[in-house]
């Protein structure tokens, strides 16, 4: 029944693979090494308690619930989730810690997976005209270096891509995005230090019109949610993409760094007021051992993550894949066992 | 939400135990537990947090409650003072070295600041200390950091060291060797971000670190960090006998939990704090402030303490009587938001009273300028006109805004809101007889609900 049986079903090797699959085959790669981390500190940990317990008890549940607190999981959820797990090893008389396990990452990830709509990860592209995406995020998180992964992404698909410098205020912001956007041969859009960033974002759209871009990538500041005047002039980027594009943003992403505890939930929370976000891009994934932060925010708010950072190479930025990501975390390079 | 009904759950505590004398296993439990989530949502360490709340328990057993205050609000207040002081401990300012060249490394993960704090710390070194600052730029692999740290270095006034992407241990010891020769006090050297994993960018560190021992090996640490964050520390002290801590983007409102893990488990001096975007948003690091966002609850027992030594008993009795009597005046107004001012600013007592919602800076401001904007047209009346309004026509009005240098309207605002506060008066009367105390904070009406 269980998940597990049904990951290693789905991506157990296939001997000679044609060349879609080798992509796959790459890519569960890139997810199994990514999350190595994570998997020591999650899935290692609960095999580690499933031997040590004969029979589960409340001793039990409560290491139980240390792992999922310790892995960023966010209080209430883990909270929520464990007492589940009481009331369902309870009324279902389960006492093999491993059957207990299973049902644990069932009920994670099931919930996860019914909680907001079922997404598409690719961007939707507009039919007339280009298609906008705005990418936000508190300081530090990655924006630049996730901005540079998906434009290689989308140009690996054949689009052509524009850069715009709208992060006017980091020193060095915009001469990062230039180096990027010369190593990707994209053409960019900048403006004036410290100038006004909708007003690059107004040039962006005009360039983009007239060179028949099909994506413009938006970079803006780092900003802490709680500045009201930063978030007003994100409000203020949002009304001049959608006058001068008709629906853009067609997408935004909200970069949150993999290392953030539960502060990430605030600042989506943040953005999605000021924003209409439509999707979470999770980085450094591959230098944490936790990133629970997936769960709480799909469980608070309903946003999809739509990509996720597992490593420093152009490809390591990966859509988000929920099976590849539970089989990163569970299984591993276990695979051939 | 789960941060939001956490002051609400604390209430029905409070409420529970009001009234016992001494803190007993049993009247702490609860709070304890609630005590235990809330540095959790913060991200302390779930070990620090299990270890931290016994050390609390221990401590707290069999202590008396001080008058007024319930067993629950003692415990929060020993669980704030137990922080306090661990944040506190060994806390020291920068260590220079006995004569000469001083050498300050930073390091910590990607994105953490260390090239925005290098800039702020060198404006802290020459301001503050007087100091004459060379900055060397190590990060050579993230596109444009170097730009990024010249670009700095120029705001605060350092000198700029660079030699493009050469080896950054090279960098370093050439970095050095010029400090040393122009006889700079100060070399802070700005480091590449590096994922802990990274075993290669580790081990250039290292290199590094031997290569110039620094006097000062300070780790970056982003106030958002989560329950990783002591392993970080850990994997960096490790490898590089850390000398302290930093605490960047406080200025965000992640509660910072990182702080208490990461001083309980390595016992690191936590030494300035980064506090917003300018590059005088550098401070010293203020223990008691850390705890307090860290239990991120209000703290009530600073409140009634506080609010004991403020306010007049005697002045208090009086207000209110004549307030319940309907008997309130302009001026018991003015009064009344004068003595809640003096317990500090509106956004500082919003905090400690449980159950009052979250101001943003935004509102927090306007608040405040509320205040002062009511304070001053109050002041333009004749006393006859602020013990009865209602005798105000329009070319009363007229004459009060100019005097005051406000609209008509402001004016009528006033009024309005001390016929609201008025209102609210006699419904109380009403509803609580005659022991129902100092009430609706008159003033104050906008942020509403506060109890003592």
């Amino acid at each position: 029944m269980g998940l597990f049986s049904f990951l290693k079903n789905k991506f157990s090797k296939k001997g000679d693979a044609p060349e879609k699959e080798k992509k796959e085959e790459q890519s569960l790669e890139t997810y199994s090494k990514g999350l190595e981390k994570s998997r020591k500190n999650f899935a290692s940990r609960l095999d580690a308690l499933s031997k040590r317990y004969a029979k589960v008890n409340s001793d039990y549940f409560e290491e139980l619930e240390q792992v999922l607190i310790e892995s960023d999981v966010g209080v209430d959820l883990s909270l929520r989730l464990i007492e589940n797990l009481l009331d369902q090893s309870e009324k279902q008389k389960i006492s093999d810690p491993k059957a207990i396990n299973e049902m644990l990452v069932d009920n994670m990830f099931v919930d996860y997976a019914t909680r907001g709509e079922s997404v598409e990860n690719e961007i939707r592209f507009n039919e007339n005209g280009p298609t906008v995406l705005l990418v936000v995020g508190v300081n530090g998180v990655g924006k630049t270096t996730s901005i540079a992964k998906l434009a290689h992404h989308y140009q690996e698909k054949g689009k052509k891509v524009l850069l715009v410098a709208g992060d006017t205020f980091r020193a060095g912001a915009t001469t990062q995005l230039k180096i990027w956007a010369e190593r990707l041969n994209c053409p960019i859009v900048v403006g004036k230090e410290n100038g006004d960033p909708a007003s690059v974002a107004y040039d962006g759209c005009q360039y983009a019109k007239n060179n028949d871009i099909d994506l413009i990538i938006v970079d803006t500041a780092g900003r802490q949610q709680t500045k009201a005047n930063l978030m007003q002039e994100l409000a203020k980027i949002n009304r001049v993409l959608g006058r001068e594009i008709e629906g853009a943003p067609h997408d935004t992403f909200l970069i949150i760094d993999g290392t953030t505890g539960q502060n990430g939930v605030l600042q989506a929370k943040a953005f999605k007021e000021v924003t209409n976000l439509t999707g979470i891009v999770i980085t450094k994934m591959d230098g944490t051992s936790k990133g629970g932060i997936i769960l709480s925010i799909r469980d608070e708010l309903g946003v999809p993550v739509r990509f996720i950072g597992l490593g420093e190479r152009m490809e390591d930025l990966q859509e988000f894949d929920l099976d590849k990501y539970l089989y990163g975390l569970l299984l591993g390079e276990s695979r051939d066992d | 939400m789960a941060f939001e009904s956490l002051t609400d759950r604390f209430g029905g505590i409070f409420k529970k135990l009001r009234g016992q004398s001494r803190l007993t296993e049993a009247n702490m439990d609860a709070m304890l537990k609630e005590i235990r989530v809330a540095l959790l949502e913060a991200d302390v360490n779930f070990k620090v947090v299990k270890a931290f709340t016994n050390d609390v328990k221990e401590k707290a057993i069999g202590q008396d409650v001080y008058n007024k205050v319930n067993p629950s609000q003692m415990v929060v207040k020993i669980v704030h003072d137990e922080i306090e002081e661990l944040l506190g401990a060994d806390q020291t300012g920068l260590n220079y070295a006995k004569n000469g060249l001083t050498i300050i490394l930073l390091v910590g993960l990607q994105g953490t600041g260390k090239t925005t704090t290098a800039g702020k710390l060198g404006k802290y070194l020459i301001e503050k200390e007087h100091k004459k600052v060379m900055v060397a730029a190590c990060d050579v692999y993230r596109p444009a950091a170097i730009e990024q740290l010249e670009t700095v270095a120029g705001q605060v006034g350092m000198t700029f060291f660079s030699m493009g992407k050469e080896d950054p241990v090279n960098i370093a010891s050439e970095a050095k060797k010029k400090a040393l020769n122009e006889h700079f006090d100060v070399l802070l050297i700005d480091t590449a971000g590096r994922l802990q994993i990274d075993e290669a960018l580790m081990g250039e560190l290292k290199k590094i670190n031997h290569e110039v021992h620094p006097d000062e090996v300070l780790l970056l640490v982003d106030a958002a960090a989560g329950q990783d964050s002591v392993n970080v520390a850990n994997a960096f002290n490790h490898d590089l006998r850390l000398t302290g801590v930093i605490m960047s983007k406080l200025d965000g409102d992640a509660r910072g939990g990182a702080a208490l893990s990461i001083k309980y488990l390595t016992g690191l001096p936590i030494k300035f704090a980064g506090i917003g975007e300018k590059m005088s948003d550098l401070e010293p690091f203020y223990p008691s402030r850390m705890a307090d966002r860290i239990l991120g609850m209000g703290d009530v027992v600073t409140l009634v303490e506080k609010a004991k030594e403020v306010m007049d008993e005697k002045e208090m009795e009086k207000a209110s009587k004549k307030m319940l009597d309907g008997d309130f005046t302009l001026e018991d107004m003015l009064k009344q938001m004068k003595q809640v001012q003096k317990l500090g600013s509106i956004g500082a007592i919003a905090r400690m009273i449980p159950g009052m919602p979250k101001l943003t800076d935004e509102q927090k401001q306007r608040a405040e300028k509320e205040m002062k904007v009511f304070e001053s047209i109050i002041n333009s009346m004749t006393p006859y006109e602020r013990r009865h309004p209602e005798i105000l026509r329009y070319s009363h009005k007229n004459r009060i805004a100019k005097g005051s240098g406000h609209t008509n309207a402001d004016v009528n605002r006033v009024i309005k809101r001390y016929e609201d506060s008025k209102r609210m008066m006699k419904e109380m009367k009403r509803y609580s007889g005659k022991n129902g105390g100092f009430g609706g904070m008159g003033g104050m009406g906008g942020l509403g609900g506060g109890r003592f």
